[in-house]
């Protein structure tokens, strides 16, 4: 009896029991189900939700496998580092290494397993507590995880933190589909507020650079966003990798920081391809980073006017050049895979283009204010996940009002 | 003043199937019914019992709710059965036609020279009044309420819709016959949406405004054309008429006689000859399809693949229905079907699909929903085919929570449930968007009245 039928089999045998979505969920993985249509229209078109989602991880994959040598290269550059000698990245030349890979996926993998692992586990509790299908919104968020966190995060902590995110930001509310706040982001929140010294400072960003503190072996894991925060100036830590990082560097995303987040020109391809696939909104992506500009430019605005000086906290980040708001940090990540959460994000048009651009502008408001913190983009994208549904609202008013007009004039 | 619409939101489904131009008269079946859920909304009472002889145009039961509304025999014969299902619903009357069908004679008369009055209870004597569909609610129109506009679609652009100028060949007289009937029921305007290719039917007539529509699906939809021409607000009425029931109606008026003969095309890639045949409303779907369709593994479908119904070969061939679609059921598993590219159906998305390579391409769908059921998680992909000044998804939402406020707020009045087909199409969410339409405007007749 071949595969086929004997899933058919199996889920014919276990319909109406408990363990239904379970057996489904398994079978619908391998297999698009049988089942027609029944009233409304008769066809239907090719894509499922299972498809969407599916286009995402694609798109997520180059992020993933780049982080992964990422994490081995920056771990051996900042050994260099602290004995004086920076490197110079080179992508075929000391970054593809055998070396790089073996660090990368032994500290990366063990991320994306316990992050699918569990998150999955809740999925299947949930859907067979509740009777419903096992659904898709995981398949993405569980590729998400991993990505946005630094590359040593114990795996225990990144396990309460994808329980508490699964059920407290997802299934309380029911489930994919019905959430208010981005389940990715919502496990970095509690990360971020549960275990704070594990996901911000000058350490947590370079394999063992926690580990190695105190010791003669002792390593930098600083980002370039928090030297800048700091008012540093990258050539001057000599025994720090960011010393040798320079603007190419951020572009092509040779610089420590979350495991999937450095590499600009992969996140932008990726971008690129889920606008052409249609399953990104490109009015949030675009209306984003223009928003991210806009406050760059007010902060370059107010150096050149001179009404802070080097001596304010602030100096580092304010002169940062507008535009190199977008090679640093997780701007154009969040832009590109956070914002883009089709569930949690503004749903009209107009209201992705607002929606979109106060992201953009909050994040780099929030980065230069808040030195302690510098990255603040998912908590502007949370933030503006709140009020995307208030957003939306308006929008949709516009459009009642337009009706309401149009019966005015007619009883005028 | 005439306005041409065009639209650019909407998506042409092209599928395998198309009716080729011939037209066979298919011989008149033995038994033909009539179904009172053809007629959404209305409460059937029966006039005609089992055992009764009747002639064609002969009422075989009215609307409970106005006794002027009757519903009449397509064919002459003896009324052999009233199925009924659960609490004693009338589901159809079987009638066993004679071998000439006899009709009724209503007299043959002038239109032009008629009062409104006097064309309105013809209309109701002769059994015409269904074909007069109103919106808000898209039920038959409640003749007590005046409407401000008729709008009456001749352009069809449903997937293998049959072709209009084909079918209204030689039937000028009818069409002027009728149009002339229908512009005495309102004191506003009778807007007729045509195609490019109808347009020289319509000439020379005078009292209709007529628009040309291009574009893709939904051009055709009637509702598309309110919305761009006069759209609906809070208290106002518009009725519509589908330009093949404007034909009966004219026909009416020149001989005296109702005539519910139709040229349908048969349509689909499970018929080996996709054509037209003529036939009158309410035959066996057997005796319309016979020897033509496959029958084993096909979805037969009175009307069309997007709004049409499901029927069973010992079915009947419904009311307004001018097409009968025959595609493969698709009742198989498919490997990886969720990740793998494919070719061989539609999306608009291009998530490893590539049905926008090839536009003018004919595909083979079949009936297979290509995923589950899920809550409404993708946003913005209704609004590529929905034409409307009207936010699809709010609004389907509004419906599903059944706020009343909201779903007239967000343009509840405006809407069938043929003008959500295309967005229950792309849908990724397999959510049953017409079905959902359908129960809300029923909610708001009932309570908003």
């Amino acid at each position: 009896m071949s595969l086929k039928q004997n899933l058919h089999n199996l889920k014919e045998k276990y319909k109406g029991t408990k363990m239904a979505p379970a057996f489904n969920a398994i079978h619908t993985f391998l297999y698009l189900p049988n089942e027609v249509t029944h009233g409304g229209t008769h066809i239907k078109a090719a894509d499922d939700l299972k498809r969407t989602m599916n286009i995402v991880i694609m798109a997520l994959i180059p992020c993933l496998l780049f982080g992964i040598f990422n994490a081995g290269y920056q771990h051996y550059a900042a050994i260099d580092a602290a004995k004086g000698v920076i490197r110079e990245a080179s992508l075929f030349g000391n970054f593809i290494n055998w070396d790089n890979f073996v660090v990368g996926a032994w500290t990366v993998l063990p991320l994306v397993l316990v992050s699918y692992g569990v998150g999955l586990l809740v999925e299947f509790i949930f859907a067979v507590i509740k009777g419903h299908e096992v659904e898709e919104g995981y398949l993405v968020t569980g590729m998400l995880v991993p990505l946005i966190v630094p590359v040593d995060i114990p795996l225990w902590m990144l396990s309460v933190a994808v329980i508490f995110g699964v059920v407290i930001g997802k299934e309380v509310f029911g489930g994919t589909g019905m959430n208010i706040l981005n389940p990715a982001l919502t496990i970095r929140a509690f990360l971020f507020f549960a275990y704070p010294t594990w996901m911000s400072g000058d350490k947590v960003w370079v394999h063992e650079a926690v580990s190695r503190t105190g010791t003669a072996d002792a390593i930098s894991g600083e980002t370039v966003l928090g030297a800048y925060a700091q008012n540093s100036n990258l050539p001057e830590l000599g025994n720090s990798v960011l010393a040798g990082v320079d603007k190419m560097d951020m572009f092509f995303g040779f610089m420590p920081g979350s495991v999937g987040e450095t590499s600009k020109i992969l996140i932008i391809l990726g971008g690129l391809f889920l606008i052409y696939t249609k399953v990104a909104s490109w009015r949030i992506i675009l209306s984003a980073i223009v928003g991210a500009l806009t406050m760059g430019l007010i902060f370059n605005g107010v150096v050149n006017a001179g009404w802070i000086t080097d001596t304010s906290k602030f100096f580092g980040l304010m002169s940062v050049p507008f535009w190199q708001h977008l090679i640093i940090g997780s701007v154009l990540f969040g832009a590109v895979y956070m914002a883009t959460d089709p569930v949690s994000g503004s749903q009209t048009n107009k209201g992705k283009w607002i929606y979109g651009f106060l992201i953009g502008f909050i994040s780099i408001m929030i980065r230069v204010f808040n030195p302690a913190y510098p990255e603040g983009v998912f908590l502007a994208i949370l933030l503006m996940n709140v009020f995307a549904p208030t957003i939306d609202h308006y929008v949709i008013q516009g459009n009642v009002k337009r009706r309401m007009k149009r019966l005015k004039a007619k009883t005028a | 003043m005439s306005k041409d619409i065009r639209i650019k939101k909407g998506l042409d489904i092209k599928l395998v199937g198309e009716a080729e131009k011939t037209t066979t008269n298919i011989p008149l079946s033995s038994v033909y019914a009539v179904k009172p859920e053809d007629f959404h909304g209305i409460t059937p009472k029966l006039l005609a019992k089992e055992g009764a002889n009747v002639k064609a145009g002969q009422a075989l039961f009215y609307d409970k709710n106005d006794e002027r509304i009757l519903f009449p025999s397509p064919v002459s014969g003896t009324v052999t059965e009233v199925l009924r299902g659960a609490r004693r619903k009338i589901l159809a009357i079987k009638i066993n036609a004679d071998a000439t069908i006899e009709h009724t004679d209503f007299g043959v008369k002038k239109p032009s020279s008629m009062s409104s009055e006097d064309v309105k209870s013809h209309l109701f004597l002769s059994g015409c009044w269904p074909f007069v569909k109103q919106r808000p609610y898209d039920v038959i129109a409640n003749p007590n309420q005046a409407p401000k506009a008729i709008f009456i679609s001749a352009s069809n652009t449903a997937p293998l819709a049959p072709d209009l100028s084909y079918t209204l060949k030689g039937r000028e007289l009818e069409l002027k016959a009728g149009l002339e009937a229908i512009t005495k029921l309102t004191e506003g305007k009778v807007h007729v949406a045509v195609g490019k290719n109808e347009g020289s039917f319509f000439q020379g007539i005078s009292g209709v405004e007529l628009h040309t529509v291009s574009g893709p699906h939904p051009a055709g939809n009637v509702g598309t054309h309110i919305a761009k021409i006069n759209p609906i607000n809070k208290g106002e009425v518009v009725w519509t008429l589908k330009i093949e029931d404007v034909l009966v109606i004219g026909e009416l008026f020149l001989t005296g006689r109702f005539n519910l003969t139709r040229t349908i095309a048969l349509t689909g890639s499970q018929f080996s000859k996709p054509h037209y045949v003529t036939v009158i409303a309410g035959a066996t779907i057997a005796d319309v399809i016979a020897k033509n369709a496959e029958t084993t593994g096909t979805r037969v479908i009175s009307g069309n693949v997007l709004s049409g119904k499901e029927v069973k070969e010992n079915d009947f061939l419904g009311y307004y229905d001018n097409q009968i679609t025959a595609i493969p059921e698709g009742d198989d598993y498919e490997f990886f079907g969720w990740n793998k590219p494919v070719f061989n159906k539609i999306s608009t998305s291009r998530a490893l699909t590539f049905s926008w390579l090839t536009p003018n391409k004919k595909y083979d769908l079949d009936t297979n929903t290509n995923g589950e059921h899920r809550a409404f998680v993708v946003t913005g992909n209704y609004e590529e085919v929905f034409p409307l000044d009207i936010y699809p998804m709010q609004l389907l939402k509004a419906f599903m929570y059944k706020d009343l406020d909201e779903m007239e707020a967000l343009g509840g009045y405006e809407i069938a449930p043929e003008d959500f087909a295309l967005t229950e199409f792309v849908c990724v969410s397999k959510q049953p968007h017409q079905k959902i339409i359908r129960e809300g405007l029923d909610l708001m007749r009932q309570e908003l009245g």
